[in-house]
């Protein structure tokens, strides 16, 4: 059983979570996932490091409650216990020599985005952070990534409550027409993704991704989360999280993540009914 | 009286001596077809006591028992039949246990009829033993017995030395069974939540029911091998690791050949496609089919395309059709003559109402808005044996037909996982990818050993459990040499 230490509240509906796994601590870096299950019945589901302390021995997460597991997993707090946690699962991503970056973090994203910023500036680089989310009261993070010697914080937002009224892309657009960076990282939902990827693919300056396809085991051995990248089945399990955002197939793997949706609406339901009838 | 049998061997004083019954082989009970394709409970229902001693009461107790050198751990076979006929059902189970920490699983996954019962005197005539029933009416006996009456291989003086297993399936769990016996702490570390590899991930429940592997893993914990799930190797920790920071004297790999292999046809990445790893693992190893109780769904396609002929693709096809499928189609590229699954796995199949598409080799599979519609396959005959000295299919016949379908499971093989081999570069692999290991498990790195899919790649469960124990040996060997 894993401890959980930590739980916050950061918006309405994303939730950041710690729990005491030292062995796990040691090891994480920066862009690499977990996998965890929070009991008997749970699925396995893979989450992104938002943050870890080897020397107190934990690891964190931030996740958006939408389905059943994440639902569970918000009424969870310190004192609850993880049935299983693994990791740390993935490539890290990769900080050295990248010059001066652009880190785009859209919504949850964000979460991701934190320790990828904070490794490259540890490793040198400059660092341009465009936090992007839907309103204002869904953007996290801020006076942590405040908190980070960036060269420079962009905040946008869909409807304009908090900083730029725009889509992530049109700062990231005028970064690279501006010659302001070498290179970029994109954070987010698929569909953000596939527009920082178009952006900056126009603009000749690489991008990135970190992508976020269904998992089970997460160590190579199911191979649900095939994504193509440039013409080639990869596994985003062990051959990423992180690919080149100019050579990913989007459209199916956005086709992918669907797979389930009438059954986690189903889980949802029955989850939401048993709920209600106990209370 | 003679203190001799009719072989010659010799008869303790006291004891009747053994005539052997000559009845036919003893059948074991099975739920019928159109029940048991319906649910997950076992097939195939096992002896009754009765039945035991009646097809225990065939044995020959030849003097020379070919038997025991068919079996690949040498289980004393002949004895214990004998201790069944005797009515000496401990006995019989502590002789079983002296070779193989779980029968009640070989039992059952064994593939008998080319091991032992193929050496069996009796099998000159069609009708060997049942060796592998009897086996695991012996498992079963051992696990239906309370605790303190359960057989538990006696465990050796401590030693002092520490040993870790990397992966808890068939070819660690043997490792680690028989490193206990010769006093040497032993951790297993297993990367998923539960106990097994491929007894438990793998292997269907209504084959294979998990609460018996779990028993007989549990027996293993009474031995005193501790176990930590959720332990990545490779990534937690690495080998070198396990030996400087966590303090181990030698390592075990027996992580098993867990990477799925695909075809590489257009097609392959829609969605209704699974690799008969996931489909099976959502299945067995989360309990699908109790969605959405358990978490995890599974997509069940009502018409089901698997790719292969193996026991991976019998049990793709078979679960699938228990997941309520109306159509499973077995697509195979050789013919039923061919196929690598056991014969009762393919009788049994044959039975469920799964329909063989022999001589079919798939060469894309179609889809509409991201959702598999169909595979198109190409048309084969059998040409010359190939290395494998299997008749080679050839193809006649360019796209020649489509099955509509919904769902695709590839089951063509598995392949080494480099997880944990990329990590420890002194380890020398071969061009596939698997580790290079001598006759007893050695590897190229002192003090680690290997056996199992990882190193010979896809086999069976005994043969795993067999390089398990023969690289225990080689470890204890090592280590007393270490400690000099």
């Amino acid at each position: 059983m894993f401890p959980i230490v930590h739980a916050r509240q950061l918006s309405e509906s994303v939730f950041e979570m710690g729990v005491e796994a030292p062995a796990i601590a040691r090891k994480a870096r920066a862009g690499q996932f977990l996998i965890l299950r929070i009991d008997e019945n749970g699925e396995r589901i893979p989450l992104t490091f938002s943050d870890w302390s080897a020397d107190e021995g934990w690891i964190r997460f931030i996740f958006m409650r939408v389905g059943k597991t994440t639902h569970q997993l918000s009424h969870l707090g310190v004192g609850d216990s993880l049935a299983d946690v693994v990791g740390p699962l993935g490539v890290p991503t990769h900080v050295e020599g990248l010059g001066r970056v652009a880190v785009v973090g859209g919504g949850v994203g964000a979460a991701v985005a934190y320790p990828v910023a904070r490794a490259m500036l540890a490793a040198g680089n400059e660092v341009t952070v465009i936090l992007g989310a839907r309103n204002a009261s869904l953007l996290i993070l801020e006076d942590e990534f405040r908190a980070l010697p960036l060269t420079e914080l962009i905040i946008t937002t869909d409807d304009g409550s908090a900083g730029r009224k725009d889509l992530v892309t049109a700062p990231l657009k005028e970064l690279c027409e501006t010659g302001a960076i070498d290179a970029s990282m994109a954070i987010g939902p698929a569909i953000m993704m596939k527009f920082c990827a178009a952006t900056t693919k126009a603009q000749g300056v690489p991008c990135v991704v970190s992508l976020n396809p269904i998992m089970v085991d997460g160590t190579g051995m199911c191979g649900a989360c095939r994504v193509t990248v440039g013409g080639e089945t990869k596994f985003g399990c062990v051959d990423g999280p992180d690919f080149d955002g100019h050579l990913v197939d989007f459209e199916e793997l956005m086709s992918r993540q669907r797979v389930y949706v009438d059954d986690e609406r189903l889980a949802d339901a029955e989850y939401h009914r048993e709920c209600s009838c106990g209370m | 009286m003679r203190d001799v049998d009719e072989n010659g061997g010799p008869v303790s004083a006291g004891k009747p001596r053994h005539k052997p019954a000559r009845i036919p082989r003893t059948s074991m009970p099975e739920r019928g077809a159109a029940e048991r394709a319906r649910d997950f409970d076992e097939v195939t229902l096992g002896y009754t006591e009765e039945m035991a001693r009646a097809e225990a009461s065939r044995c020959l107790q030849c003097r020379n028992a070919t038997c025991i050198e068919g079996c690949p751990v040498n289980i004393d076979i002949k004895s214990f039949i004998g201790g069944i006929i005797d009515g000496d059902y401990h006995e019989a189970v502590a002789i079983l246990k002296e070779r193989n920490a779980l029968p009640a699983v070989c039992g059952r996954v064994c593939p008998q009829e080319e091991q032992c019962e193929a050496a069996c005197v009796l099998a000159k005539k069609g009708e060997p033993v049942a060796i592998g029933r009897l086996e695991r009416w012996l498992g079963d006996f051992d696990l239906a017995c309370e605790l303190e009456h359960r057989c538990v291989p006696e465990v050796g003086e401590d030693t002092g030395q520490r040993v870790a297993v990397i992966g808890s399936g068939p070819a660690g769990l043997a490792c680690a069974g028989e490193l206990r016996r010769f006093g040497h702490a032993v951790t297993i570390f297993e990367s998923l939540h539960a106990t097994g590899g491929v007894l438990t991930y793998g292997i269907p429940e209504f084959r294979l029911p998990k609460h018996i592997v779990q028993a007989e893993v549990g027996l293993l914990e009474e031995m005193g091998v501790e176990i930590r799930c959720d332990v990545v190797i490779g990534a937690t920790y690495t080998i070198d690791e396990l030996m400087t920071d966590e303090g181990y004297d030698a390592v075990f790999i027996g992580n098993g050949a867990g990477l799925p292999m695909f075809m590489g046809i257009p097609g392959e990445n829609l969605n209704g496609v699974y690799s008969a790893n996931e489909f099976l693992t959502r299945v067995n190893l989360m309990r699908a089919y109790e969605f959405p109780t358990a978490d995890t769904p599974v997509w069940r396609g009502r018409k089901v395309a698997v790719v292969g002929g193996g026991n991976v693709a019998m049990d793709a096809a078979r679960t699938a059709k228990r997941l309520g499928a109306e159509e499973v189609f077995l697509v195979y590229r050789r013919t039923e003559d061919e196929m690598p699954a056991r014969k009762e796995e393919v009788h049994h199949a044959r039975e469920e109402g799964i329909e063989f598409k022999m001589l079919c080799s798939p060469a894309e599979i179609t889809g509409k808005d991201g959702w598999v519609t169909g595979l198109v396959a190409n048309r084969m005959e059998l040409g010359e044996p190939d290395e494998s000295g299997r008749r080679a299919p050839v193809c006649v016949m360019d796209a020649d037909f489509t099955i509509d379908c919904d769902t695709v499971v590839m089951a063509i093989g598995t392949r080494a996982n480099p997880l944990l081999t990329h990590t420890t570069p002194d380890l020398e692999l071969s061009r596939r990818g698997y580790v290079v290991a001598d006759e007893d498990g050695a590897t190229s790195k002192p003090g680690v050993f290997a056996g199992g899919d990882i190193v010979t790649g896809s086999a069976t469960v005994i043969l795993a459990m067999g390089a398990g124990k023969r690289a225990a040996h080689a470890i204890d060997g090592w280590l007393k040499g270490a400690a000099e």
